[in-house]
């Protein structure tokens, strides 16, 4: 069966990549959702209340806002696609209220959640308060210590965060313990993805979910640009959400080049560093076949970036094929990097912008964008929850 | 071909006691005094845990043997190169692997079955390989090395599902007990489990059933010889294995408080 980059087949590969390998005892809810995920997303009433929820609660369209001393420093147009103006401070969102939406659907009553910088553990809890859900984050134990405001956030809104302490205490931690109590509580339990990782049909139905934001981007460049077609879109990837929600779009117009932002962490041949697109080979990780950061017997190795929302060993399998097939170019960014970029975007614009998103930002130098050419960078989170590393990086930073 | 997990299940019928341990745990050379002793006590399977960083289907118990067999340097090739020989010195056990599917896929699933098959191994154990993949691409090699699948079947496996797995192995069905990982404990409300163990009985399976997950000592171990034709101990085995300075020692007291 042949693949597009939208859509990947009926057992969820792109290319090489995707496919759902798990354990027996997640088979049952695995293979419930991937049967009805596409119904449910299509039902009209679905879509009703998904949309209202978007507008009145979330607060979207958010705006694209041209940024135009950025644009003049680099000397292109830079467009900021305000992801980190929707309620909770980030793109996360837009995923957790569909899939609670889908959740109630599929009679669900426990929801379950993992969390690396805490940006999904708190749009999880954000929607399970609205809806009367029971609501558990993992997150790893050192998470939970650089981005501290968040778990009081999450804590405050209802929910219970358990410290993830195996391995190296951080996403990839966080997620091997939420698959484990969803092994432990099959029944009565959703496990809200907040990537575009897992097994199938996750990486697709968090794609759709977030696909809003480049639906999104097409009317707002018609409207200020005369084109709905940019000339570069640029997002970080961790897992790569909002990346899969800011290129879905465009992934089948090849004018667009698309422009996937990892961590470099100390640097990519550093030992210490997320860049997985170029460290990682295929492997298999939280049920999916993907790139993956692994040593030579297979055990997958601890990456390391400052941003918590991108030391992930992995790739979602969608990013693999992009990076496998060419279709995305892949750029890696150091700490530094992305903390100059913190500064840089909040004092040409006054927007502070999120650790991860800076990484993005950190790219623009790299593109080789000229004067005639548009370039929308997903602007995925507000920095607010990173006021401390912020503050212990000042020297750099300022 | 007959191997040597049939041919246990039809000396003994019932009560069969499946040992699971992790390769490389407590020390690195401990592996083969394990099953050497293991056996002597008494223990009619074996399941060799290959270990593997993030084991999702594990609790909190196996996770830290298969981190400090990693850290003692336990992988494949060592795996291996420990089992050469080991059917000279353990003729009739079944032997089997489990782990996790990325480490046999990056030493190569047919390098892996023909080293398996070498060494004397029986059946193999992947949790997170999904049954179609096996289908697809591996059932042809898998019979050429005379390797059984053991597939895992939970309380809430479809019975058409039961069926296909019962097709697709001659070895026996891996009843995990109810909810969980492994390691934990039995928090269903009392009959929900019987009522599971005795549905799938009366389902008249191909395979004999062996029953794990939660299962640790001599009671649990004959509670469920009641419903099925034996029982794994993995966990609690490990438990008992940690902070010895004589592992087989310790092994064989512990698959005697079992069995006595």
């Amino acid at each position: 069966m042949s693949t597009t980059y939208q859509q990947p087949t009926e057992r969820g590969y792109y290319g090489q990549f995707g496919g759902a390998f798990i354990p027996e005892m997640l088979y049952p809810n695995v293979e419930e959702l991937r049967q009805q995920y596409l119904d449910i997303l299509a039902d009209p009433a679905f879509q009703q209340e998904y949309q209202q929820l978007l507008r009145d609660y979330v607060g979207r369209p958010t705006p694209l806002f041209e940024a135009k001393r950025l644009s003049a420093k680099y000397n292109t147009h830079v467009y900021l696609k305000r992801e980190d103006l929707c309620h909770t401070g980030a793109h996360k969102v837009n995923n957790t209220v569909g899939q609670i939406l889908l959740a109630k659907r599929l009679g669900k009553t426990r929801i379950i959640a993992e969390t690396g910088a805490g940006q999904h553990g708190v749009a999880t809890a954000t929607v399970c308060a609205l809806m009367g859900m029971q609501c558990i984050v993992y997150m790893g134990e050192i998470d939970m210590e650089r981005q501290k405001p968040n778990v009081y956030r999450m804590r405050l809104l209802g929910a219970e965060v358990r410290a993830a302490l195996s391995g190296s205490r951080t996403l990839k931690d966080a997620t091997n313990e939420a698959i484990r109590d969803w092994i432990s509580n099959p029944v009565d339990t959703h496990y809200i993805i907040g990537s575009v990782v897992g097994p199938h049909p996750y990486p697709d139905l968090v794609a759709r979910l977030q696909a809003v934001i480049s639906e999104e981007m097409r009317k707002q460049l018609l409207e200020k640009t005369g084109s709905e077609l940019p000339s570069y879109v640029v997002a970080c990837v961790g897992g790569g959400s909002n990346a899969a929600g800011a290129f879905y779009h465009f992934l089948e117009e090849p004018a667009v080049k698309l422009v996937a932002v990892e961590a470099a962490g100390h640097g990519v041949n550093s030992g210490h560093s997320a860049a997985t697109s170029v460290l990682g080979k295929p492997g298999i990780i939280h049920g999916s076949r993907t790139l993956l950061m692994q040593d030579e017997d297979g055990q997958i190795t601890e990456p390391y970036s400052l941003s918590a929302g991108l030391d992930y060993p992995g790739i979602g399998p969608l990013h693999a094929f992009l990076a496998d097939s060419g279709r995305a170019r892949f750029i890696s960014i150091e700490d530094e990097d992305a903390l100059r970029a913190v500064a840089e975007l909040s004092r040409l614009e006054g927007i502070i912008p999120a650790l991860e998103t800076a990484h993005a930002l950190a790219a623009l130098g790299q593109l080789g964008a000229g004067p005639d050419d548009v370039v929308v960078v997903n602007l995925s989170g507000r920095g607010d929850k990173d006021l401390e590393t912020y503050l212990k990086y000042a020297d750099t930073i300022l | 071909m007959q191997n040597r997990i049939q041919q246990a299940f039809q000396k003994k019928g019932k009560g069969l006691l499946n040992v699971y341990f992790t390769a490389g745990y407590p020390s690195l050379h401990d592996t083969v005094p394990l099953i050497k002793s293991l056996t002597q006590a008494g223990a009619d399977l074996i399941e060799i845990g290959m270990p593997f960083s993030d084991p999702l289907a594990d609790g909190p118990v196996i996770q830290a043997s298969s981190t400090a067999a990693l850290q003692n340097g336990m992988n494949m090739r060592v795996l291996f190169q420990q089992l050469e020989g080991i059917r000279q010195e353990v003729p009739e056990a079944p032997i089997l692997l489990m782990g996790y599917l990325n480490p046999v896929m990056q030493f190569g699933v047919e390098n892996f079955c023909r080293e398996a098959a070498a060494a004397g191994v029986d059946g193999v154990i992947l949790p997170d390989l999904p049954l179609d993949d096996y289908v697809a691409e591996y059932q042809d090699m898998f019979r050429r090395y005379n390797l059984r699948p053991v597939f895992l079947i939970t309380p809430q496996t479809a019975p058409e599902r039961i069926r296909r797995i019962d097709e697709l192995t001659d070895s026996f069905l891996y009843l995990v007990s109810g909810p969980g990982t492994t390691g934990g404990a039995n928090t269903q409300a009392e009959g929900v489990q019987e009522a599971y163990f005795q549905r799938i009985e009366a389902m008249n399976l191909r395979n004999p059933r062996l029953i794990g997950f939660g299962i640790g000592d001599k009671a649990s171990f004959q509670r469920a010889c009641q419903y099925a034709e034996g029982a794994i101990i993995g966990s609690a085995l490990i438990r008992a294995l940690e902070g010895t300075d004589d592992a087989p020692a310790a092994a064989a007291r512990f698959v005697s408080s079992v069995l006595k």
